[in-house]
């Protein structure tokens, strides 16, 4: 029965989402209040279905209900708890329910909250996010039913794939999903913003929380995803360059490119055009991202279980809304026309450089993802795009973007200068230049691109530190004043901190556990010891253990540093059954050095074990680092301009009106 | 406005719409790609007759392979190797054809150490007729394999009829590697 009752949720979801995505459009096309305000209470009660249809299903998952299709093929009765609920979202129904679900919750977060919004305006958004909302509900009631049933019910299921039996992927994808669907707001405002034929200041700084929301939830979400691949994959890798990875990391670079160029839109004005764009093409590649899941058009790991009506659907969808916008934009864009005036040299010069950066960056990754496909459609060869082509085009893309990422925030609005900013950031440069000397003499036998590496990473550390100083005159000027600074400065320009120095601590750890990294691959019977690094192992035997859903063989490895145990690692090779699967937990111990990651693999037959050993230094400052930038992004988002609630249109009109007077003064 | 403005007003309308046409572009081989198959690559070796090897045979287990082993009968070659868990999966079905005696199965144990492929074959079962002990992975490479497993079908002429990557399940069989047994020995040509 609640298995109906949810896909009874849906239909009605649909006919509530048709509704709000044409009759306020039309209302705020005619200037008729009462269809405008139809808008919000009908993204209420939408977002009301689509919960109530996701309980659905989660109650039949948590009470095990194989009697409906998707949960027999995708759970089982054995599982843990945690799993039977991860389980909604670990297959291709499911995964979509949520995708509408947290579409749904953020067009009730913009009904609640956008109060501060024009109403007519506020009405274009919510219609523009029930269009997409409209083309999901499609997609799931005629392609993806998640509540179909199966009669008569087996007695268990087929249980969900071991390696998404995991905490790290429980919630992996719920965090991808709200940084993906969140982009939707960003090409909601901007559609909705074209539609007006009119972006400005205020428009922008209501643009930027949504933008700024999904941008830190897309980080995590990525985040989680490589961090799951490093400890549970077995290989000590965290990021493959698999098509279904770039899927993901595309909006990233997009997203980020279109938080700083609206913040140019907002402080002056300017960048209009591209900005909107942006926010059309982060979204876009959203779509694109799970067309490209689903669809089967890429060889990838991650797929789920494809099907050519569910392409054929996603991608006439996918192309109705893309170009749909895109048309509207070429209709739109010529007519919209630039404010603020400024110099190459300036920060919002810093900030196109970053946009160009990025989205050049962000193209090589498009191209180098759909390359295969554009390969075997014209001349039938089959290739695959590793990881040697986004070395030589994604790294030396990245590298001016950052070290100008280190510039950028101390340059002035309109006309900066160089010299005069790199002359601020004295100590950063003092400790760039001092960390290229320690790597120089530490290191000097590995790999030289290290040294430059970690030297990039400590700059752009240093220069947001230094950047954070300056702004508050430390030590220039007594410290009750710096205090009074420290209270008063806006949270924006903190969170701009945070998040510069976690990329760079993020550069850091990739730099240092690639090219410092041991690995060890052996074979080792019970009492053989071997060194890894610094690190002295002892196998101590390998003995059988039983899991909740599982059997495992769990290794004891005895390590020590100098001569003093540290550490008991029991990595552990596990054989699921429902389905039969095996794999890898590894045994990870985090110092403050970094990792060392144990696996033990294969019996060889004669009492010895296949054994492998990485030692990773610093890797832990990747995970770290993006936690920093996800907390950057979340101080940003506290900053008094978002909380306090935009400007009115009127005012942020004069301070356009003034900026632009004097300019034309000068 | 004078003329050159109005023609830097037209150039700029159609920069609007180069995004709108990029997308199209892209679309268009996104809808070409739904009916690639990505996954299916071909073998250079497909018709050609299997290259020249002479492998051993595993240690306290007769018969290793060669080429001339392949000539005769129409037969399938298995590349498994102990250290892979996909080989796991398809064994069985290995073991169905071997005791229903349907086709000859020879085995090519890639990159594995003796002692290991022999207790794997103890422990899961021995449906091979005959087995190379390709321990460097040379033969390997003459085959062109890149992952294990894979299961070339070799028709009576030792000529390479078709090869299947990844683990051989129920449905490959009957779909493709059956019906094109049952084709070879019509003594039609085969191709899967």
């Amino acid at each position: 029965m609640t298995a109906e009752l949810g896909h009874y949720a849906l239909v009605l979801a649909l006919s509530v989402a048709l509704l709000q995505a044409t009759i306020p459009l039309f209302g705020a096309w005619r200037g008729d209040p009462g269809w405008i305000g139809l808008a919000r209470p009908a993204a209420l009660v939408q977002c009301f279905l689509v919960v109530i249809a996701f309980g659905a299903l989660m109650y039949a998952y948590v009470t095990s209900d194989f009697s409906v299709l998707n949960v027999a093929t995708n759970s089982h009765s054995a599982k843990p708890m945690l799993y039977k609920i991860s389980g909604v979202w670990g297959n291709h129904e499911g995964s979509l329910l949520l995708w509408l679900l947290i579409l749904a919750l953020y067009g009730a977060a913009v009904a609640l909250f956008g109060g501060n919004l024009p109403a007519a305006f506020r009405a274009r958004v919510l219609s523009v996010q029930a269009i997409i909302g409209v083309g999901f509900l499609l997609f799931v009631l005629f392609t993806s039913n998640p509540f179909e049933r199966l009669l008569p019910a087996p007695l268990d299921g087929r249980g969900l794939n071991p390696l998404l039996q995991d905490p790290g992927l429980a919630f992996h994808p719920p965090f991808l999903y709200l940084g993906y669907v969140g982009f939707s707001m960003a090409f909601s405002f901007a559609v909705a913003a074209l539609i007006e034929g009119r972006v400005d200041a205020a428009w922008a700084r209501w643009v930027r929380p949504w933008t700024l929301l999904a941008w830190c939830f897309l980080t995590m979400g990525i985040a989680m995803g490589a961090w799951w691949a490093y400890y549970e994959l077995g290989w000590g890798g965290w990021w493959f360059w698999d098509p279904v990875e770039n899927a993901s990391f595309m909006p990233w670079l997009a997203g980020t490119a279109l938080l700083h160029s609206a913040i140019v839109v907002e402080k002056r004005d300017s960048l209009k055009n591209w900005t909107v764009l942006l926010a059309i093409l982060t979204f876009s590649l959203s779509l694109l991202g799970t067309f490209l899941v689903r669809s089967g058009v890429l060889t990838s790991v991650h797929a789920f279980a494809t099907d050519p009506a569910r392409g054929i659907f996603i991608l006439a969808f996918l192309i109705a809304v893309i170009a749909g916008s895109l048309t509207l934009y070429a209709v739109r864009a010529p007519g919209m026309k630039g404010g603020g005036l400024f110099a190459p040299v300036s920060r919002e010069g810093g900030l196109v450089l970053n946009n160009l950066l990025l989205s050049t960056a962000c193209a090589t990754v498009l191209l180098g993802t759909l390359y295969p496909l554009f390969l075997d459609a014209l001349t039938g060869e089959k290739i695959t795009v590793g990881p040697p082509y986004f070395n030589a085009t994604f790294g030396p893309l990245m590298v001016p973007a950052l070290i100008a990422m280190a510039v950028g925030p101390m340059l002035r609005w309109k006309r900066g200068d160089i010299l005069g900013a790199v002359q601020r950031l004295k100590f950063a440069v003092v400790a760039t230049l001092l960390a290229l000397l320690a790597t120089l003499v530490l290191a000097f036998d590995g790999p030289w691109l290290a040294i430059p590496g970690i030297a990039l990473g400590v700059w752009m550390i240093a220069a947001a530190v230094e950047e954070a100083a300056y702004r508050l005159r430390l030590f220039r000027v007594p410290v009750g004043e710096s205090m009074h600074r420290l209270m008063r400065s806006p949270r924006s320009a903190w969170g701009t901190t945070f998040a510069h120095a976690g990329a760079g601590m993020v550069i850091i750890g990739i730099v240092a556990s690639s090219a410092w990294q041991v690995e060890k691959l052996q074979v080792m019977s019970r009492g053989e010891s071997l060194t890894v690094g610094p690190y002295e192992i002892i196998f101590e035997g390998a003995a059988p253990v039983d899991g909740p859903n599982y059997a495992a063989v769990r290794g004891v490895f005895r390590v020590s540093r100098n001569g003093s145990e540290i550490a008991v690692l029991q990595p552990e090779s596990r054989n699921y059954q429902d389905p039969p699967m095996e794999t890898t937990e590894a045994a990870i111990r985090t110092g403050w050095g970094g990792d060392l990651y144990a696996v033990i693999g294969d019996p060889t037959g004669d009492g010895s074990w296949s054994t492998r050993f990485y030692n990773k230094p610093m890797i832990h400052w990747i995970w770290m680092g993006c936690l920093m930038m996800v907390f950057g992004g979340l101080v940003s988002l506290s900053d008094r301009r978002h909380r306090v609630g935009a400007p009115s249109r009127d005012r942020a009109l004069v301070k356009t009106v003034k900026t632009a007077a004097s300019m034309v003064g000068k | 406005m004078n003329e050159p403005g109005l023609e830097q007003r037209s150039s700029r309308n159609w920069l609007g719409l180069l995004p709108l046409a990029v997308v199209l572009i892209i679309g268009g081989f996104l809808f070409a790609g739904l009916s690639l198959q990505p996954k299916e690559i071909p073998s250079v070796l497909i018709g050609k007759a299997v290259p020249e090897f002479d492998l051993p045979a595993l240690p306290n287990r007769p018969k290793g392979l060669k080429t001339g082993d392949l000539k005769g009968q129409i037969s399938l070659v298995n590349v498994f190797a102990s250290w892979c868990v996909s080989c796991r999966a398809e064994h069985p079905l290995f073991m169905k054809l071997s005791t229903h005696g349907v086709v000859p199965v020879h085995g090519l144990n890639y990159k594995d150490e003796g002692p290991a492929a022999i207790g794997w074959l103890r422990r899961y079962g021995d449906p091979y007729d005959r087995v190379g002990h390709d321990l460097k992975g040379r033969v390997g490479i003459d085959w062109g394999v890149y992952g294990v497993p894979e299961t070339f079908l070799v028709d009576a002429e030792g000529r390479i009829v078709c090869k299947h990557i990844g683990p051989v399940m129920a449905r490959d069989l009957e779909e493709k590697l059956l019906p094109a047994i049952h084709a070879l020995r019509q003594g039609d040509t085969a191709q899967c």
